[in-house]
């Protein structure tokens, strides 16, 4: 039924479009962590300031699907001349970084509920405990809070990166040749639509279930209680 | 000019597909559930198949297999070009993937009722069908509601990608909205704030079904 020997002959195409895949996941991971620390904080904090704008920031991001989101930055930034003519431009016109900044955006905000929440959850008297052996606050926060926190966010964040990686196939919709781009690509040439989209699953399929057992050694190595 | 009764009428087409769906969908997670606690080998080997391909693979790539696989399929089936509706494959890829999720919902909230439910029932010589559905169901679904509603709220948010093959809902109303006006920003926000209000009502609706189903329980 399926015709394999156009599998096969795809497959190194298609492979083609995994390095964009990783590259893309990659970046939108760092950028997303690096955005959700502070984020995280904001959110548990007990002054409104910080934590009302944390909070608009995570419910728009959680509440709108992540398409409309990458075109958004994507689309709607060229709207503005003023935009058009500043420095962002060379980078808000370039669909990979479009791409970047609205995915990493958008993971920010489901990594910061995740740490929020489990930077809640550390028990009080250990930070009181801390807090008594004469640890500063960053001190505390760097060597007590965040490594319990983050140990226990573990779990949920592996199902993030997961999500991530699937959440880049987005990039096609906005011309960039990334797995799902070279697999539409590949259907428009040879018109063997079931061929080429079911090889490209198998590829992703073998990526997330690799990734999977991978995070999984990591979280039995890192949760050792 | 103004788009915005073309958005609304674009999120009532989201809001129906979602609909469709989470309806059929619930339907392939509960067989789905069903098959992955069931005695047999083979009827587990299958959902346990379906699932992790399915939660595998990007959902774009599984509205686009549907969608264009369709065409092709039925078209060699029936030995001349028929088109697939858009919201047809597209409620179906989305089904697809909401029974993946809600078999293990499903699955979680059905293996979490006693066995002694099930050899009580049994001992009274119910059969199994009666069994599964007076029994199991009424007393799992108020486990499954909470993890059900979020994947139902997810599901609103997927909507956007059917876009991609050209179903005329919320997401392509407000691209044809940017496209015609040239001010992409306006009515992607505005799409993004019809797609806000509608899944923080959905938020607000579950939370109202969870504190109903939970009246009468003990509270721990």
């Amino acid at each position: 039924m399926l015709d394999f020997d156009l599998m096969m002959e795809v497959l190194p195409k298609l492979w083609q479009g995994v390095g964009m895949t990783g590259r893309l996941s990659l970046l939108i991971l760092l950028l997303a962590f690096v955005l959700a620390l502070p984020l995280a904080f904001a959110r548990n904090a007990k002054h409104r300031i910080l934590s009302v704008p944390a909070n608009a920031y995570i419910l728009f991001f959680r509440g709108t699907p992540a398409l409309i989101q990458v075109f958004l930055v994507y689309y709607g930034a060229g709207q503005f001349p003023w935009i058009r003519s500043s420095m962002a431009w060379t980078i808000l016109r370039d669909p990979f970084w479009c791409l970047i900044i609205a995915l990493g955006m958008n993971g920010a905000a489901y990594s910061a509920e995740l740490f929020a929440g489990a930077m809640r959850n550390v028990s009080r008297g250990v930070i009181e405990a801390a807090r008594a052996l004469g640890l500063s606050w960053y001190a505390t926060v760097r060597t007590v809070i965040f490594p319990i926190a983050l140990r226990s966010a573990l779990p949920a964040y592996s199902n993030e990166i997961i999500l991530t990686i699937k959440a880049t196939s987005l990039a096609s919709t906005i011309t960039i040749m990334d797995l799902t781009g070279m697999a539409r690509l590949e259907v428009a040439r040879t018109y063997a639509p079931y061929e080429v989209f079911l090889t490209a699953a198998a590829i992703y399929v073998a990526i997330t279930a690799l990734l999977t057992q991978a995070l999984k050694q990591l979280e039995r190595r890192v949760i050792t209680h | 000019m103004d788009y915005l009764p073309n958005l609304l009428f674009g999120a009532l087409v989201t809001l129906a597909v979602a609909f469709m769906a989470i309806a059929m969908g619930s339907v392939f997670g509960l067989l789905g559930a069903i098959a992955r606690l069931s005695q047999s080998r083979i009827a587990k080997a299958i959902s346990g198949f379906y699932i992790t391909v399915i939660r595998g693979t990007p959902d774009l790539i599984i509205i686009l297999v549907i969608y264009f696989g369709g065409t092709v399929g039925l078209s060699k089936l029936f030995g001349q070009t028929v088109a697939v509706n858009e919201f047809t494959a597209g409620s179906f890829a989305l089904a697809f993937v909401f029974g993946a999720y809600a078999t293990e919902i499903f699955r979680g909230a059905i293996g979490s009722i006693p066995q002694g439910q099930t050899e009580a029932a049994r001992a009274l010589s119910l059969p199994r069908f009666i069994v599964f559905f007076r029994i199991i169901l009424p007393q799992a679904w108020r486990l499954a509601l909470p993890a059900f509603g979020n994947q139902s709220i997810i599901v609103i948010k997927q909507t956007s990608l059917i876009s991609v093959v050209g179903l005329e809902e919320l997401m392509r109303s407000a691209s044809i909205a940017a496209g015609a006006s040239r001010e992409p920003f306006k009515w992607y926000f505005t799409a993004a704030c019809i797609y806000l209000m509608m899944t923080s009502l959905m938020t607000l609706l579950l939370r109202y079904a969870e504190a109903r189903s939970n009246l009468g329980m003990r509270r721990s």
